[in-house]
């Protein structure tokens, strides 16, 4: 990494005004692309911000907008640093090509205390491109966006521009620098001189930007902290915002498709006849593992599917059940010859030597994304080359998937992006939509728009895994934690997600891999949703065999993470923990952070005559270290909690004889209007590195609403989901804690 | 040929009469803001109103849609003017992903028809669409913003 640096560079826009843009880049690339600038002149390598003649704005955002409002959060960084008016700002997605990656930048942000997850990285296949040391990535995941492109880009490329347009002022006016004032679009000068940034771009232009813009101090912002509404609001209101299943061409055919049913099965035969006799039905297609049908709508395509009857080779996973997968959980745990993430001090001896020691099991099944949006994508093949429509996560390794799976050159795939109806993980690592859509393409005229039905959709993604975990720990006379010894089944990403922030002196995370025969994908917040719910859990249980108070038990334990501990001690005071709730009902208290956002929840919990847990109430206290824009990272905690809390009360997909049990909704609850609970957030703006804001909420819900349960009826659940347990309506009165 | 009345527009469609109404207006009259979610009737992301009252039209056959008055979420506008509830919903920021928001508009245009000043009880009553991102705080806060204008 030390031979790369960011550079910045800048020219003239294509319709004039003012074009600057930076990549991260090795030295020796990037005295090339300085020169390749310098000889073409107006074309950089890949502009971030435009300023055109007229005095718009356009801001670039290499990333995909999925209702977390990064549309708007990116241009907000760059204006600020611009001093732009925001009424002039527009935003414009970048395509997805080379130098609109962000990989580079992820990896250098995230160099030293904190790794980038392996799912990220690697997605992308650009086999002989012309930088291909870059990491080819355009994803948006790992709640990066804002904590990366953000602060390395956006913010930079945004001062060095306000920095060519005072320079240019000053030329032109013949008077220093610093008496130019740049503010809301507009430069002006003591003297009464005044230009608005469009009249002063091509000027702008001729100089070269800085490598190191100074940027404003955080006192001075007044776009980035306000709540600003967002680009992409008004065309979800009125039907005009066009997501994947939306593309609309002249000639185009709609196909539905079913994959083997067993995951890893192949498709052995199918009579075609049923299906090709029905009305509107143009073709059957038989791909490698799945069968479709194109018709000349989605649901003639869809009916004429389930007419078929293809005969499968189910292949070595047609004996899996859920049993046989726990059983493997449970005897690679016993087994115990495991993976040593992480020790500290010594955890064995510890243990060995304790007066009290507390042990607890718990299992968390498989989960689907279930975004609204099933999965599409429409294809179309015409005199060799590729275009796709669809929404990705990732346009660049989208791209690079097509060409793989259509085996022609990257540069002979045109990909259009669209407004993707929910991500949460799937539309960025498991592009099978695509392979699919590919695979139909090819043997029809015209463009096709490959559809999962629901049920396809829920039963051909790609799995939050199932898990298990032994947890051990012992506690001294004190109350405090003197070892933690947590094992488990399952580790992905991101690598923090292990991580307690709790002083514990000996302490050791240890797993076994293997056990999970379906595929996996990144699911929000991805293992913070489990190791979330062992990790916290445990420690309430730990709490009340301590016989402490679960917010001071947990409390006691952060002398060294001032930020959790003023996070924990925000939210207690919050939910007026001190002060029990009403009759019938309790709290429980949780605390994670996850990609580099600490969320200390509380849930309050009534138990219902039909035996199961209702949240009225949530609280989160938030440290992200900034907050870029209230609102939107208000509805991402709150959001990111209903998932959370949806997976942790209802969440569970079976396998049975190799396939998924669940088919749509109904088998497949989801918390709606009247389970949702009212959700206050707080901010704290500690001033840490910022942190991500769609995953945080997501991790420690499930934890704090079963601590709530146990503190309302003394029955500790260990398993998910919770609808799983029948508990007694709590008629005791309000407690407030174990 | 069946007739139906979208958004006040008499229009005549190819479809066989058990073709549920989703799928007419969005692949025969390509009318894309209705949107497909589960097929089953379970998640509202197909809401549309037909003679008012909403109604999943995943599994309406467009066959007892005939001389009904259909409203999408194309036809609440009048004119260039924003429908209020579509007006509070920009107001309140409550799309995310926005999928499912056009049914959850169509909802709420019928809930307040019928009740102008709903509680919160009603709330949860009536607006039974999934919101998978998990808007339902800021949904909650544009149908009580709409029902004050």
């Amino acid at each position: 990494m030390v031979s790369r640096r960011l550079v910045i560079f800048g020219g003239v826009a294509a319709a004039g005004g003012l074009a600057v843009g930076y990549a991260l880049m090795p030295f020796s690339t990037a005295d090339r692309a300085k020169r390749m600038i310098a000889k073409e002149g107006t074309t950089p390598l890949s502009a971030w911000v435009r300023i055109g003649t007229d005095n718009s704005v356009t801001v670039i955002v290499p990333h995909s907008e999925m209702g977390q409002g990064v549309h708007t959060s990116m241009p907000m960084m760059l204006a600020e640093e611009l001093d732009a008016d925001w009424s002039l700002v527009r935003m414009e997605q970048a395509p997805a090509d080379m130098a609109f990656a962000n990989g580079s930048l992820a990896r250098e942000y995230l160099r030293g205390d904190m790794s980038i997850p392996s799912w990220m990285s690697g997605t992308a296949e650009f086999g002989s491109r012309k930088i291909a040391e870059y990491m080819n990535l355009q994803i948006t995941g790992g709640s990066t966006a804002v904590r990366m492109t953000g602060v390395r880009g956006m913010r930079i490329a945004g001062a060095a521009a306000r920095w060519m347009l005072v320079k240019a002022a000053a030329a032109a006016w013949g008077v220093p620098e610093s008496e130019v004032v740049a503010k809301q679009s507009k430069l002006t000068h003591a003297s009464g001189k005044q230009a608005t940034y469009g009249e002063m771009a091509a000027a702008a232009a001729a100089y070269d930007p800085p490598v190191d813009p100074p940027l404003k101090a955080k006192k001075d912002y007044t776009i980035v902290g306000q709540p600003i509404a967002r680009f992409d609001i008004p065309g979800k209101v009125d039907g005009s915002a066009k997501f994947g299943i939306d593309t609309r061409l002249p000639n185009m055919s709609f196909a539905c498709v079913a994959a083997c049913p067993v995951f890893g099965g192949t498709l052995k035969s199918v009579d075609e006849k049923p299906a090709l006799a029905m009305k509107g039905v143009k073709k059957v297609v038989k791909l490698p593992a799945a069968v479709a049908v194109v018709a000349d709508n989605t649901w003639r395509a869809k009916e004429a599917l389930a007419a078929l009857q293809p005969e499968w080779n189910e292949g070595a996973n047609a004996n899996i059940s859920q049993a046989t997968i726990f059983a493997a959980k449970d005897a690679a745990l016993k087994k115990g010859d495991l993976t040593e993430d992480h020790a500290v001090g010594n955890v064995d001896e510890a243990l060995k030597g304790a007066k009290k020691v507390v042990e607890a099991t718990y299992r968390v099944p498989f989960l689907a994304h279930a975004t609204m949006e099933v999965m599409n994508c429409t294809a179309q093949f015409e005199n060799g080359k590729l275009t796709i429509w669809g929404g990705f996560q990732d346009g660049l390794g989208a791209k690079a998937r097509a060409a793989k799976a259509a085996g022609i050159a990257i540069d002979d795939v045109t990909l259009h992006h669209t407004s993707m109806g929910g991500g949460f993980g799937r539309r960025g690592y498991s592009l099978d939509y695509i392979d699919k859509a590919i695979g139909v393409a090819r043997q029809v005229e015209g463009p096709v728009q490959v559809v999962f039905t629901r049920e396809e959709d829920m039963t051909q993604d790609y799995y939050r895994h199932a898990s298990m975990a032994k947890m051990r720990a012992a506690l001294d006379d004190k109350g405090k934690v003197t070892a933690w010894l947590h094992t488990f089944t399952e580790k992905h990403d991101p690598p923090e997600a292990l991580r307690v922030n709790y002083d514990f002196a000996n302490q050791a995370a240890r797993y076994a891999s293997g056990t999970n025969p379906i595929p996996w994908g990144p699911w929000r917040s991805v293992d913070h949703t489990q190791q979330g719910f062992f990790i916290e859990t445990f420690m309430d249980e730990l709490a009340a065999a301590a016989g402490k108070d679960p917010f001071e038990f947990r409390r006691a334990h952060l002398e060294r993470a001032p930020r959790h501990k003023a996070a924990l001690e925000l939210v207690a005071q919050m939910a007026n923990w001190a002060t029990p709730p009403e009759q019938g009902r309790a709290r429980g208290i949780a605390i994670r952070e996850a990609f580099g956002t600490i969320v200390a929840q509380v849930a309050e919990v009534s138990v219902g005559t039909d035996g199961r847990a209702h949240v009225h109430k949530v609280w989160s206290a938030v440290d992200p270290g900034e907050v870029i824009n209230p609102a939107t990272f208000t509805a991402q905690i709150q959001g990111g909690a209903i998932y959370g809390l949806t997976a942790a009360l209802y969440g569970e997909i079976t396998i049975d004889k190799g396939r998924v049990v669940q088919q749509n909704f109904p088998d497949y609850e989801m918390v709606r209007m009247a389970a949702a609970p009212e959700h206050e957030v707080r901010f704290i703006e500690s001033g840490a590195r910022t942190g991500g804001a769609g995953e945080p909420g997501t991790a420690p819900i499930a934890a704090a609403v079963g601590n709530a349960i146990f503190a309302l009826t003394k029955k500790r659940i260990r398993e998910l989901p919770y609808a799983k347990a029948t508990l007694t309506a709590g008629t005791n009165a309000g407690v407030a804690n174990g | 040929m069946i007739t139906i009345n979208v958004n006040g527009t008499p229009q005549q469609v190819e479809a066989e009469e058990g073709m549920p109404l989703l799928w007419v207006i969005r692949d025969v009259l390509n009318m894309t803001g209705t949107k497909y979610g589960c097929g089953v009737g379970s998640c509202g992301a197909c809401t549309v109103l037909i003679d008012g009252a909403a109604t999943r039209s995943c599994s309406f056959p467009v066959g007892l849609a005939a001389n009904k008055n259909i409203t999408t979420i194309e036809g609440l506008k009048s004119g260039d003017t924003l429908h209020k509830v579509q007006q509070a919903w920009i107001e309140a920021q409550a799309p995310q992903c926005g999928f499912c928001q056009s049914g959850q508009i169509m909802a709420a245009v019928a809930l307040l028809s019928e009740k102008p000043q709903p509680t919160d009880a009603d709330i949860d009553a009536a607006m039974t669409n999934i919101c998978r991102c998990g808007a339902y705080t800021q949904i909650r806060a544009a149908i009580h913003a709409a029902a004050k204008v």
